[in-house]
């Protein structure tokens, strides 16, 4: 439901296409940065992830005969897809990959009417899914395996890996920061303890670490994120508020307690906290119409999230705090609804 | 009075009580993370619902309308105790797994609803049926939903079905895979499956209709 606001009335000029091209096109550099860190496993997953999903619009399109080709094509399927990729462990094995997608299309987005009416972040609603159902898969995290290093899979001992999934060689597997501090804490050990033993780089923002596919290279996924602002695809207020809202109680409870408090910078640059700024919040189908509504709901998220992280039991909140928040969103557009243009304030001040 | 046939196809189908009115979904979902819970949920629920219809249709004339309702449910809450302390006794390791939800049969608006809307109304025979005929339904709903949260959550069909039905049963206990969608056996999977259920439901009396629609339009044109 779009609330009509007074005239004039302009269209924006953008199509969907356009849109998701857009974005897409600022994903290209960390994925391929992700392709290069974790080698041809992450390509496989990549390219599961993206055609199961395209093959599943195919289809929901069909059953609600809705569209043609050109519904498919518009790229919001493959962007539900590509970003929910960017979030899965590197070595998944394939049917993370395809189930991930189909709850993403089929379910959390053509099962609400599709493009446009879901209310929740088809990408986040897979990414939970999975993580809740299969805690075991979903954070097997692998150190960096460079392409061309020689440490890592070939493309076909990949793909090998990926569609009958043995077993992860442990000198490969690793922790990410968020993971490693919560299991450490659950043995009583405090970050003092746990973050130097990770070693140096965790914060460089290069990303050779531990973590989802596409989340460690820092400074390219600020980069795309910087592109679509400029280019105007997303507005400044999600991302700086998703932003603020994590780093500022970071900031406090890191200064009252380091040994129980990551710093500001490491839970910016840790975790899915800066694709999810730039990428994931900023979906225009979830996230509310106006300015103050964005700020508010992008400060939520942050909030949410630093929680999740410090008090809760998972290690990584990012996902659970979209959804929150996606749920808060009619909410938050009703309070922040605009005036009308010679309406409101005239009763208010009689009354 | 609705002729029987139609009271039992009511029951099962058109009106059931899951699917149909959207009546009783507390324990549509809080149960049903394996057929078995289900379906002992589903019959302990008929046993109460006939019970509570024949009761209430019996006393139809007798009770006040001003205060049918506490009435009723006074009646229901005592058949519930009843059952309660029959499953205790009787199917002890199966109260263990149900018992918190068995106390609960007791506000569950489907059995207020049937006894408020049907009981109430109608002759004690077919009060008696038409408790049987939603019963039979609401196990029917329950069963489903916990078969296909079973079979994606945990891999297994009716496991543990011998506590509820006797060593006889065993043989219903299936294993089909290790592992499984641990979602499915968490509370979201209740919604998730409840709500496909209910669309899939939809579907299918669409394209019955549909298909009725078509078949007349060409019996009209023979």
């Amino acid at each position: 439901m779009m609330a009509a606001t007074h005239s004039p009335h302009a269209h924006g000029g953008k199509s969907i296409r356009g849109v998701m091209t857009a974005v897409m096109l600022a994903l290209t550099p960390v994925t391929l940065w992700g392709f290069y860190l974790f080698g041809w496993t992450a390509v496989w997953i990549w390219t599961l992830t993206v055609s199961s999903a395209l093959l599943f619009e195919l289809v929901c399109l069909n059953l609600a005969r809705r569209g043609g080709p050109a519904s498919l094509l518009d790229g919001s399927a493959a962007l539900a897809g590509w970003l929910l990729a960017l979030t899965l462990p590197p070595w998944a094995p394939w049917w993370i990959a395809v189930l991930g997608s189909f709850i993403a299309i089929a379910i959390a987005k053509h099962a609400y009417g599709g493009l446009g009416q879901n209310p929740f972040n088809p990408a986040m609603v897979a990414r939970v899914a999975l993580l809740v159902s299969f805690p075991l898969e979903m954070t097997q995290w692998v150190s960096p395996t460079p392409l061309f290093s020689g440490t890592g899979l070939g493309p076909i001992d990949a793909l090998e890996h990926v569609l009958f999934g043995e077993a992860i060689p442990d000198a490969l597997t690793s922790a990410t920061l968020l993971g490693h501090v919560k299991a450490e804490a659950s043995r009583g050990l405090d970050l003092l303890a746990s973050v130097p033993a990770l070693g140096p780089g965790l914060a460089d923002g290069i990303g050779r670490h531990a973590g989802s596919l596409g989340e460690t290279g820092t400074w390219l996924i600020l980069a795309g994120g910087l592109f679509l602002l400029f280019r105007g695809i997303i507005s400044w207020h999600i991302p700086l508020a998703v932003l603020t809202g994590l780093a500022v109680p970071a900031a406090i409870g890191h200064a009252i307690d380091p040994a129980h408090h990551l710093s500001a910078l490491h839970h910016l640059t840790a975790g899915a906290a800066l694709l999810g700024a730039f990428f994931i919040a900023t979906d225009l189908v979830t996230s509310p119409a106006t300015a103050p509504g964005r700020l508010v709901y992008g400060l939520g998220i942050g909030l949410l999230t630093w929680t999740i992280r410090s008090f809760a039991g998972f290690p990584e909140g990012f996902a659970f705090a979209v959804l929150l928040m996606n749920a808060c969103v009619p909410v938050i557009d009703r309070f922040t609804r605009p005036r009308i243009y010679g309406h409101g304030a005239a009763q208010r001040s009689a009354a | 009075m609705k002729p029987y046939r139609t009271i039992v196809k009511d029951g099962l189908w058109d009106n059931n009580m899951v699917a149909g009115q959207l009546l009783a979904m507390c324990p549509a979902m809080a149960v049903t993370a394996t057929a078995t819970n289900g379906l002992g949920m589903g019959l302990a629920t008929t046993v109460v619902l006939v019970a509570s219809n024949v009761l209430v249709a019996s006393i139809r004339q007798l009770v006040p309308s001003a205060v049918r309702i506490p009435i009723f449910i006074v009646l229901i809450a005592t058949l519930v105790t009843l059952v309660d302390m029959a499953l205790n006794a009787w199917l002890h390791d199966l109260y263990k797994v149900l018992g918190l939800f068995i106390a609960l049969i007791v506000v569950n608006c489907g059995i207020l609803g049937r006894a408020e809307s049907f009981a109430s109304k109608s002759p004690i025979a077919a009060s008696a049926v038409d408790g049987l005929a939603m019963g039979l339904g609401f196990t029917l709903s329950l069963v489903a939903i916990g078969s296909v949260r079973e079979l994606l959550g945990s891999g297994s069909l009716f496991s543990q079905a011998h506590l509820l039905l006797g060593p006889a049963f065993a043989f219903l206990e299936m294993k089909f895979f290790d592992g499984g969608a641990l979602l499915m056996i968490l509370p979201p999977g209740g919604f998730i499956v409840l709500g496909l259920l209910l669309a899939g439901k939809r579907i299918w009396e669409a394209r019955r209709a549909e298909r009725r629609r078509n078949l007349e339009v060409s019996a009209s044109a023979a």
